[in-house]
Formats: C-alpha cells, structure tokens, sequence
C-alpha cells in the first residue's frame, strides 16, 4: 500500500484530491488529507462582502461536501514535516507517514507583521477583506459611514490575488456613488510597487482607471508603521498618510508549519520547481497554490492551471517516468472594475496582459485587458463554476499553458 | 545589449544598468554605481550589506528580499532604508552588481 498525503484542503489540495482519488486504485493507495477547517471559503468572494453584494453565507460550504469518498480526511493542525523521514506531525499526536506529500497549505495575512497595525484601530477603523471576519466587519462599518479618507494600503508583496485591491477600490468608488456620498469620499490607493500593478501594460492600463475615477495612486510607499492614535501610515522613510478608515492588505505568509520544518523561505513559502511544481529539496514533496515560492500569481485561477500539471508530474513521479515542466506560470483574473462591468486579464511568467479575447480567439466572448459588461458576468458566473465544476477537479474550456492565439502585442 | 565604462572596464548591463553579469563586479564598480545613485560614500554600513547580498546570492541563486537582509544579516529595516533611500531592494541589488530583483505578481 502506497501512502499520499495531502496537507490543506482548500482550493488547491480539493482539486488535487478530486483529480487524484479518481485515478489512483484504492487497493494501492492510501489517501489522507489533513485540514484544520471544517469550513471552504470560496475566497474571491470576500471582496463583494463590504459592498453588501455577498453574505458570509454565500461564500461559505462544508470542506467535507467537496471531498471524494473513499480518502481518510483529518482535521487537525499540523505540528510539522520531518522531510527526511517522511512523516507529518499532528497537533493531535498522530503522526502520518507517506510516500508521497503534497503541500497545498495556501497562504495567510499577518497584521502583526507591520507594527501598530493589529493595536486599538484594528477591526475599529482598520480592516482586511482578507478573512471573513475582516470582510463581515467592514460591511458593518460601511453601512454607518458617513464619509472621509479611505485608504487602501498594500504592505508587501507577494500577496493572494493582486488584483483584489484594484478591484476593491473600483468597488468602493461604485459603492459610494451609489450611497450618495461619493463627492464626501477621498480614496487613496498606496502601494509599494512603481504603479497600480506590476506588470507595465496592465499596470498602464489599470492606473488610468483609477485617475477615471477619481481614486488617487501614491506608488513606491513602504509602510513600516500605523500610528493608530493619530490615524497614520507612516513609511520606512517616514513618509506620512493619514486617513480615516484604513483598509490594509497585510504581509502574506505561509503556513507557520513550514517554517519549523525548515522548508521554507523567509515568509514560509516553500522553494518550488517552476515548471514541474516538485519542492526542490526533495523528490518525493510536491506544492501548490499559494504555498510555492513560484512569482506567479497567488490565486485559485493559477491552482487551478497547477492542477492539471501536478497531475500528469504526480502520475509520472509514481511510474519513476521523468516530470513535465509544463506549468508556465499561467493566470487568468476577472478583474471587477465597478459599475456591472470588468476586465479579464491573462497572463504568464513570461508574457503579461495583453488585449485580445478569450478564450477563442478573436471570439471571445471576455474581452482581455479591457472594460466589458460580459466580464463582469463572467465574474459573477465563476462562483458557480468554483463550487460545481473547479474544486470537483472537472476539466474547464481553459487551456492550463496560457494561449498567444488572440491576444495582441499592440 | 548595452556595454558600459566603469572604473575603466567594459561591462554589459541591461537597459537600467544592472549588471548582467555578477562576476563583472568589483568595489570599484560598485563605488560608481553608488554614487549614480546618489550615495556619495560607501560606509562600512553598506558594505556589510552589499557583502551579505552577493554572499547570499552565491548561495540561493536569489537576490535576498529586505526581510531576509533583516532577518539574516541583522540589519534592522529602517537603517536599511536609510542606507539605500528610496526603493533599497531595487538599488542595493544593482549596486551590489545583482540583476533586478523579480517583481512578484
């Protein structure tokens, strides 16, 4: 009997378990997933929450409803890998050996990264939408506010979906239109990257939509502080912004796990294989999703794209055949921009965003790198794919390998 | 790709002037690249830091993120700033002779 375990169940580990259990003969294989969380947040909701689009409870299903039968599933924290003797450690005592291990333990805010920040402002004036808790607490403080500087603050990258905080400004610039009290909101986008994004055409692109609406863009600002007594971020390099309600996107990291089984970096992701999604310290170790050290995009559309080359490498790893570099650094992200309407961008490790349509070129029906009607129900549409086809591990019209076919380079 | 003249020696850099090739280096160069960003005088300071970043380098094949400077070299952030003001990840790394480091998306 051969031994899988997977750690995290959320987007990644749920597909990988559904694409894995299907094929692998359980009179051969054992399979175990451990979690920590009975509950699976479908996580690109968490941004239509403050706006009152969504409820906590539609972005919320029972882990277990997404789990094929016939698997072992564990919930409990993990105290640790011991790499070299192959075997995780529990908090519950167990201790789980494996032949296999794939590591799928995503990433997590961490407000006590940035001093000040997690002190008497927090969840008063200063909020993430980044839990659900975050999110819940911002819709309730939205609904009595009457006005004043809104700050939307990116601490360090990387961070899961970066995107979401464009699209949470163009929100915010939408949602206070429509309360009438738009003309009583200063919105301020403060990042520490040269412009609205990091690669140059979308970032181009994505910045003229904010000067659109009015949101105002201060680039290269490293925060270092928040002085919550006198409502300030405070940079580095002391440069100074105050603001009323601060909406901040905290310091990403990995799973704390990682960290004391010495396998990861200096924010606990994991060294990952670029193209073959093996850990790179051993053989018998596979990541994904937002766990990898890999400059690709934290979030599920890349999970999603990983997926399907895990599988062939996870299948090839077990018939000892040599592994694929098959995973380009493929994302793809609707990106909601306000007013029924967004933009979809595609991109990879090597090409960014580019107009065009997908997924048939020159057909579409999304619309790349440009602000469309159908996007945003494109976007609206995916919760439903999320549940129902993607974390089933069901094939998508979406290529893994990004397509140049119907994109543009000018 | 462009060729440039330090302290009298021909070196490639890429179209912000890093330099493409680590090995290329010397303090010379180095004392050049810094004062192009205006940082008059390379202290002791900074060369504990560029030191650790080339080292660092050597080892990971990864140009070192400032929290890893801080949590390994044991430089605390603000001097790291204020050593290299004004984007110190981006100005380190080319004075230290590194390529640009990988903007994450």
């Amino acid at each position: 009997m051969k031994k899988l375990v997977i750690l995290g169940g959320g987007t990644a580990g749920t597909i990988m378990v559904n694409k894995l259990a299907t094929v692998l003969d359980p009179s051969d294989w054992d399979i175990t997933l451990v979690d920590e969380y009975e509950t699976h947040y479908y996580q690109p909701g968490y941004l239509f929450i403050p706006f009152g689009i969504y409820t906590k409870e539609d972005v919320m299903k029972p882990k277990r409803d997404y789990f094929p039968t016939g698997i072992n599933v564990i919930m409990s924290t993990i105290e640790g890998v011991r790499p070299k003797e192959n075997k995780v450690e529990l908090s519950n005592g167990k201790v789980l050996s494996y032949d296999y291990l794939i590591i799928a333990t995503g990433s997590k805010i961490h407000p006590e990264e940035t001093e000040g920040m997690n002190g008497d402002g927090w969840r008063q004036n200063i909020f993430d939408f980044y839990t659900v808790e975050g999110a819940c607490a911002l819709e309730k403080f939205f609904k009595t506010w009457e006005g004043g500087k809104l700050v939307i603050d990116i601490v360090e990258m990387p961070i899961k979906c970066p995107v979401a905080p464009l699209e949470f400004a163009f929100l915010a610039d939408w949602w206070f239109t429509e309360q009438g009290i738009r003309n009583k909101v200063d919105i301020e986008f403060v990042t520490p990257l040269p412009g609205a994004f990091t690669k140059p055409i979308a970032s181009k692109f994505l910045g003229k939509f904010l000067e659109k609406k009015n949101i105002h863009l201060t680039a290269e600002f490293n925060i270092g502080s928040v002085n919550s007594d006198k409502n300030k971020i405070v940079s580095w390099d002391e440069k100074e912004i105050d603001y009323d309600v601060l909406v901040t996107i905290p310091t990403n990291m990995g799973a704390e796990f990682i960290a004391d089984s010495g396998m990861g970096d200096d924010i606990n992701f994991i060294p990952t294989n670029p193209g073959t999604l093996q850990s790179k310290a051993y053989e018998n170790i596979f990541v994904i999703g937002d766990a990898t050290d890999l400059p690709s995009s934290k979030a599920g559309s890349v999970a999603h794209f990983e997926a399907d080359i895990l599988f062939e490498n996870f299948i090839r790893a077990t018939e000892n055949r040599p592994l694929k570099a098959d995973f380009d650094g493929h994302a793809n992200c609707f990106i909601e921009s306000g007013f029924g309407k967004g933009i979809l961008i595609d991109f990879n490790y090597d090409v960014e965003p580019l107009p065009g349509k997908f997924p048939l070129p020159g057909i579409g029906p999304f619309s790349l790198l440009e602000e469309t009607r159908m996007n945003h129900w494109g976007k609206m549409i995916f919760r439903w794919v999320y549940w129902n086809l993607l974390l089933k591990g069901a094939e998508l019209p979406i290529e893994a390998q990004m397509n140049l076919a119907g994109k543009r380079r000018s | 790709m462009p060729v440039k003249n330090f302290a009298g020696k021909q070196v490639k850099v890429d179209e912000e002037g890093f330099l493409l090739n680590p090995d290329d280096w010397t303090e010379e160069i180095a004392s050049e690249l810094a004062s192009a960003e205006g940082i008059d005088e390379l202290t002791d300071k900074h060369w504990k830091l560029l030191v650790f970043m080339r080292e660092d380098y050597k080892e990971n094949g990864k140009i070192p993120t400032i929290r890893r400077i801080k949590n390994n070299a044991g430089i605390p952030v603000k001097e790291i700033y204020s050593l290299f003001p004004d984007g110190p990840a981006k100005k380190a790394a080319k004075i230290a002779g590194l390529g640009k480091p990988e903007g994450c998306v």
